[in-house]
């Protein structure tokens, strides 16, 4: 046992130093593989941050519902007492005509427009705050609502949420994709790169093997190699999309200003951070196991 | 006496269909010096291999320590080797790293402590004289000194049988003499060693058992035991 522990240690400082003693090889190959990363982790991140400014804007789902201008004061008061006795809902607020147009009123752009009016065009109007963000829920309100007499419209700000959302679940398909298939690059560039190795170490391998190496001691250091190919392409890619979305803050700030919004693009959680690193360090040793099991067969003392 | 090697009607072809050795057998006793001897081709060097599990008999059983190596799987090779030094008139040493890690290697292989490895490593140098060039690349060495850092990396985890395949082949005599020497002090402490050679004067100093193949087969020049 403590063979086995003392022959793991000596395996990660061997990683260590063959990762050092080719530091270009080193650098390119961690690279190739952050670049590969990079790339769906970016679409990911922008996706999680949609999703997250998506969800804050509609985190009160709306569904206004606008009276007939004929409508008495009495069927006004009828329809807000069924509309508190519906359930599924959160609140529910009035908005007279008369508050309606004094608020238009002070809207920039619009004052010089109502002005000219003789008389007010607005009709009375209640706003619905949904308790739940279920599409059912709020297509079935909605559905009561246009029902209720003297309402001549209801609108449901849920329409464009769920058409964002539905744009968001094809992105979020799309990176799954790239996903894939850079990972499978990046399984092929451990693959080749300790191909390289085991050939630029026969000599080393065959003399083990005459001196009684089982082979799990040879194979051991090529699983570290690649494991650490993916521990350290994975932080590049990580370092990568950081450092692109600390120079597109600086551009979104100045947007975001002009919309009088503190918007920012958030970077990864942490557990996302270490779940990608650990996800791939296992493609990593995916390949080096690949690869040794396809290579190390054909190297035999003669 | 148990023998500690034994062949029984062991022959192997190669594929291509050559038969290096055809129907060998003989016993090899703990702590014999064994020269096996013939021209190049007898199958020496097959003989040798077949101990080491490098090769596969083709038929019969080869035995080491009551083991049969032919049927032996492949998982199980490893500790059969741990038991044997071998030395290659090829030397097969490493030239990325230094003398003393060349026989650091099989006490790392076998999971010595780092410091009693060291001290063992060390033990092994001084004894083939080449503890004052730990830190050298073997590159840097005589042919002569790579055959003792040869012998040093064999012996270095104590095996019970030394086997050497034309150590001196390729040094001039009084080389040659040098290592033979330190072949015949390890013999001298009980390992069991098996030398493939054919300088015959060493044999005749030596006088070991002798086992001569010819085309193969046990000649009739071989001994049953070493000269008196």
């Amino acid at each position: 046992m403590k063979a086995w522990l003392r022959h793991h240690r000596q395996s990660l400082v061997q990683t260590a130093a063959r990762l050092a003693g080719a530091p270009f090889s080193s650098l390119l190959s961690v690279l190739v593989i952050g670049i590969a990363l990079a790339l769906p982790l970016g679409g990911y991140s922008l996706l999680v941050n949609m999703q997250g400014y998506v969800e804050g804007l509609a985190a009160d789902p709306e569904i206004s519902v606008f009276m007939s201008s004929e409508a008495s004061k009495s069927d006004v008061a009828e329809v807000g007492r069924r509309l508190k006795e519906l359930g599924g809902i959160k609140s529910l607020r009035f908005v007279p005509r008369d508050v309606a147009l004094a608020g238009l009123k002070k809207t920039p752009g619009f004052a010089d427009a109502v002005a000219t009016l003789k008389n007010n065009p607005l009709p009375d109007a209640y706003i619905v705050a949904l308790a739940s963000r279920d599409p059912d829920l709020a297509a079935r309100i909605e559905e009561t609502l246009r029902a209720l007499p003297r309402v001549t419209h209801v609108q449901s700000d849920m329409g464009w949420v769920q058409r964002v959302e539905a744009w968001l679940r094809v992105g979020r398909t799309g990176v799954m994709l790239l996903a894939a298939m850079l990972s499978f690059a990046l399984v092929a560039a451990t693959f080749n790169t300790i191909r390289l190795q085991i050939l630029t170490q026969r000599s080393e391998i065959e003399v083990a093997k005459l001196i009684g190496a089982t082979d799990s001691f040879i194979c051991r250091p090529f699983f570290y190699f690649g494991a650490a190919l993916g521990v350290l392409g994975g932080s590049a890619a990580l370092a990568m999309v950081w450092g692109a979305f600390a120079l597109l803050n600086l551009d979104v700030a100045k947007l975001a200003s002009l919309y009088t919004s503190d918007f920012r693009l958030r970077f990864l959680e942490a557990a996302d951070a270490v779940s990608l690193v650990a996800f791939s360090a296992v493609l990593g040793w995916l390949g080096a196991f690949l690869s040794v099991s396809r290579h190390l067969a054909q190297i035999e003392p003669r | 006496m148990q023998p500690i090697i034994s062949f029984s009607h062991v022959s192997k072809r190669y594929p291509g269909g050559f038969e290096a050795l055809h129907e060998v057998s003989l016993d090899i006793a703990p702590g014999q010096m064994v020269f096996i001897t013939g021209h190049s081709g007898a199958g020496k060097s097959t003989m040798l291999k077949l101990i080491a599990g490098i090769e596969r008999a083709t038929s019969g059983m080869v035995l080491v320590n009551g083991q049969n190596v032919s049927a032996m799987k492949p998982a199980a090779i490893p500790y059969l080797r741990r038991n044997l030094g071998l030395v290659f008139q090829d030397q097969k040493l490493l030239y990325d790293r230094s003398v003393f890690d060349n026989v650091m290697l099989p006490l790392l292989v076998t999971g010595q402590p780092h410091r009693e490895a060291a001290r063992r490593a060390r033990a092994a140098l001084d004894k083939v004289g080449l503890l004052d060039r730990e830190k050298a690349n073997p590159i840097a060495l005589s042919g002569g000194e790579q055959q003792r850092l040869c012998i040093a990396r064999a012996v270095v985890n104590r095996p019970s049988i030394l086997i050497a395949d034309e150590p001196t082949a390729s040094l001039d005599v009084d080389y040659a003499r040098t290592i033979m020497e330190m072949f015949l002090s390890f013999h001298q402490v009980g390992v069991t060693l098996l030398v493939a050679t054919h300088d015959q004067g060493t044999i005749e100093r030596m006088q070991p058992r002798r086992v001569a193949l010819d085309h193969g087969k046990l000649s009739p020049d071989s001994t049953a035991e070493a000269s008196p």
